[in-house]
Order: structure tokens, then sequence, then C-alpha cells
């Protein structure tokens, strides 16, 4: 299905999650923070989403333990930056597919 | 004489030296495997043995008895790997020289990941079950508990065999139903992900197991720390979820050996080719199983099809020729339910699972996504062929190593 995110419509999975990573724009990013709740999108944020997108392209399963790890963030700021499901909230920013199990 | 050597001797690792005795040409290579322990488990098992549906011998032989004649078994513990010069250090200083390294050593469960955890509450109201004395501790406790709230817990993905805490949900669902006291007790699911479900034909499918089982989830629990002095686990955010009984599934890493190495992530699983499963650390070096990184799930039906897709890539490498990207991250696993019933799940990278008929389009005789009996049996007997054909690596009929799309409902 299709949405409309800072004026472009990108394709997104039923969860509002993109399923194309080439349509994704610090702008969609901003206005998906605020649909989850986050009024300010810092570079630290940016940040982290960097992070995850390149974790994604080279096909490595995300963990928060694995953030944690990755020296931009401990996962306590983690949760700061993105409450409630930081994984969840942030994977979804950074365009990137939600975080699955095998069912 | 050229050397092959794999590293660890579990599900993988036996899979592989089966595979390779039959192909490799004897006169011209030696094949070695490395493995300290003795003993041999049947993993999938463990799931039982609280329940005390397996008994301890039911899921236990030698490792002895399944490495096949002509392969050389080493039992020592890997110190590290030097990849400059293609050589394995042992525990004791002993060095092993290698053409091809292949490793196989899995992971295992790191309780110490999490404060509180470890302690004075473990196996006393905090318990495993990914480990034999885990499973074994949780059946003395399920023996004798009076019931009160019983937390099922996963610390985060991911994890061996993801379905298992969901199977032993519902497994304790249907124990405290027989026992005569599930109304004395509260079973919880706590999941860091979005959902006990989290793809859409099988949230489709299966919620109705919770609620039926009367389960209660809660999603997007990052546990930061656990209180065992007051029963409780806490997450990040501040929220808690209070325990009598904590069934937990602890971190889940890949083996230290990656570390001391110099190369491994950052739960020490090596950089593997999701498709050719060759790392990415040196083209000599292939990884095979649950240590690698590769996004599919932790399972021996995952390892039994990327060993032959591995054993046909290591000859495809030993004769130059471009290997194969043949691994699609297929899966296959039974999933039990509960009351004698179980599904069957069949899915690959790409696809997630759907219901339909397996492994004959049409006529099954196994439903997918579906609970029955029949698939229960599967479950059990599973056991038998693990054992007697997948460790041998004696061809399975009808099943092959990429997924196949016949007989599936996928719209």
């Amino acid at each position: 299905m299709e949405k409309v995110y800072a004026g472009k419509s990108v394709s997104v999975d039923s969860n509002g999650y993109l399923t194309d990573l080439s349509q994704w724009n610090k702008e969609i990013a901003i206005e998906i923070g605020k649909e989850e709740g986050i009024e300010e999108v810092t570079p630290k944020h940016f940040e982290v989403l960097a992070y995850l997108q390149e974790q994604h392209k080279k096909d490595i399963a995300l963990t928060i333990r694995g953030v944690g790890k990755s020296g931009i963030v401990d996962i306590k700021e983690l949760y700061a930056l993105f409450p409630k499901g930081p994984l969840k909230i942030s994977s979804k920013m950074a365009g990137i597919p939600r975080p699955k199990s095998c069912i | 004489m050229k050397n092959l050597v794999i590293l660890g001797a579990g599900t993988a690792g036996t899979m592989m030296a089966s595979h390779l005795i039959k192909k490799l040409n004897k006169s011209e290579w030696k094949i070695t495997i490395v493995d300290q322990y003795k003993t041999h488990y049947y993993q999938p098992g463990f799931l039982f043995l609280p329940f005390d549906t397996y008994k301890p011998e039911d899921v236990k032989k030698t490792i002895d008895e399944f490495i096949p004649k002509g392969v050389k078994l080493v039992r020592e513990k890997i110190e590290s790997i030097d990849k400059d010069s293609d050589t394995v250090l042992l525990d004791t200083g002993e060095k092993l020289k290698y053409d091809i390294l292949i490793i196989a050593t899995g992971t295992k469960t790191a309780p110490g990941e999490v404060e509180g955890m470890l302690g004075d509450y473990w196996y006393k109201t905090i318990f495993d079950f990914y480990t034999f004395e885990g499973a074994l501790a949780l059946r003395d406790k399920l023996k004798t508990w009076k019931g009160g709230k019983l937390v099922v817990h996963i610390t985060e993905m991911p994890i061996k065999c993801p379905v298992a805490p969901l199977e032993f949900a519902f497994l304790a669902d249907s124990f405290f139903l027989n026992k005569g006291m599930r109304d004395k007790v509260e079973i919880t699911y706590v999941t860091p992900l979005s959902g006990a479900f989290t793809k859409e034909k099988c949230t489709t499918a299966l919620t109705y197991l919770l609620k039926d089982k009367n389960i209660k989830i809660v999603p997007d629990f990052a546990v930061e720390h656990i209180d065992g002095e007051n029963g409780k686990i806490v997450d990040y955010g501040g929220d808690e979820v209070p325990f009598d009984l904590l069934v937990t599934i602890p971190t889940n890493m890949g083996d230290e050996v990656m570390a001391r190495s110099g190369f491994g992530d950052d739960m020490n699983y090596v950089p593997t080719d999701k498709h050719t499963l060759q790392t990415t650390v040196k083209e000599n070096i292939f990884a095979i199983g649950d240590c690698t990184n590769v996004p599919a799930s932790k399972a021996g039906s995952v390892a039994h099809f990327q060993a032959e897709i591995l054993t046909e890539n290591i000859l495809l490498y030993i004769d130059g020729k471009e290997l194969k990207p043949d691994f699609d991250g297929h899966a296959n696993c039974f999933i039990e339910t509960g009351h004698g019933k179980a599904l069957l799940i069949d899915f690959n990278y790409e696809y997630e699972p759907v219901k339909g008929k397996f492994p004959f389009a049409g006529i099954g005789p196994l439903n997918l996504l579906t609970e029955s009996r029949l698939n229960h049996w599967g479950k059990l007997a599973f056991r038998w062929i693990y054992w007697n054909m997948l460790l041998p690596a004696r061809k399975l009929p009808f099943i092959t190593p990429k997924m196949s799309k016949a007989g599936k409902n996928f719209n």
C-alpha cells in the first residue's frame, strides 16, 4: 500500500513500515517520529537511524543489545530517544522492516 | 594430504562430517572435527524435559557414536583461529593446520548478560530450559510448584529455536490443566518483539491460541534487570512484570572463540554470506548452523538444509569453481500447541509461513500453519529422524534444501 509522508508517496506494509529504503529521506523520518510521539528528532536520533540502515543493508539482524554496543548510544539512551519499543519505532523511522521472529 | 577441519560436533558439525566423508577423496583429504564435550544432546527434546514427557536419557547420546569412520575426533577446547596462518590453536597449545575450515560452534545462553538473572534465585525461582541442567531443574520445580504467576520471557532476539518459548507456554497450559491446577496459574508471555506473532499470516492464523489458552502477552519489553528478591522483571522503560516463577530465555551468543580470534560480531556470531555460507573472514573459512550471523532461524532444520548446500559449495571451492548462492533461508519446524496437537511451518528468507499442504501439494499429509494431531506425532517422530537420518546425513525423502512453493496458499 501507499502512504504520503512529507508530501511524498511511499510504499509501506500493513504496519506502516517502508518497504523500499530508497524512498526514505529525513523529512519522512521526522513525520513518522511525530506519529510515534517523538516531537523533536535530534542529530542523535539520526545517528541511530543511520546505524540501523547500515546494519540492515548488511543483512544483520538488529538487537537492542547490538545498538547498545554500537558506540552511538547505550541502551538507556536508546530508550530515552525512542520510548516504548525503541527498536520498533526506530526501525519504522529508519525506513527498514519491523523486527520479526519466524512466526 | 590436505586438511579439512570442522569446529564443533553438534548438529551442524556432525552433519558436515557425515556429508564430507562420503564426498571427499580419502587419499587427498583428512577430515578432523574438534569438540571439547562428550555428550551430543537432542536439543529439541529440552522443551519436553520440564514436563517430564521426555526423560533425560531420551535426549543424550555420545558425540563419538555419530562421528563417521574415517573422521578424526579431537576432544579439546578451542583457544582461537589464526586466519592468517590457517591454523586452529587448541587449549593444549597444539596447533591444527587447515586448508579448509568449517565453523559450527553453535550458540549458547549467556544468562550473565542480564543483571540479576544469575545469582541467589537462579534455579530457585528463575529458570531456563535451553540447557540440559536448566530443563531438569525446572522439571523438579514444576513437580512441587503450587501455582502463581508463571512468566515465560525472551530476553532478546535472536535466539535458538525462536518458537520454543511459545511452545513452552502452550505446553505449560496443558500441563497445569492436566494436573487440575490451571486455575491457580496465571501464564504471561513477555517478548521484546511487538507480539507473540510478528508475521501477518501467522498473526491471523494463530492469535486464537493465546486467547483459548488464556495466555497474557506483554510485548515490546526489553529487560534491563531482574529483581529476584521481589519477583519482578524490569524493562529499560521502567515497566515491571511480577513473577512467582520465571522461565527465561537468556541472551543467546556465539562462541567466545570468535572474540578471541578477532572476528565475530557484537554477539560473537560469524559474519557469513547468507546464500553461499562462505564467511567474510577469509575465503577458506565457511560457517554453518547457529554460529553464523545469517538472518535465518537458528534451528536444526536450517542447519540440515544448509549442510546439503555447504557440502556442494565446499566441493566447488576445492575445484576452484564459483560457489552457488543456493541457501534461501529455508526452515521447517513443528510447533507444539499442547493437548496432543502441533503446527507445522515451512518458510525461507523471502516467504513467510502460510497455510497449505506438506510435503505433497494438495495432498499433505501434513497441514501447514494449522493444528493437528498428525503434526504432533511428526514432532515426536522427529527425534528418531534426527539420530538416524539427519546426523548420518541420509537424504530425507521429498524434502528439498530449497523451500518449495508448491501446495502453499500465498494469497
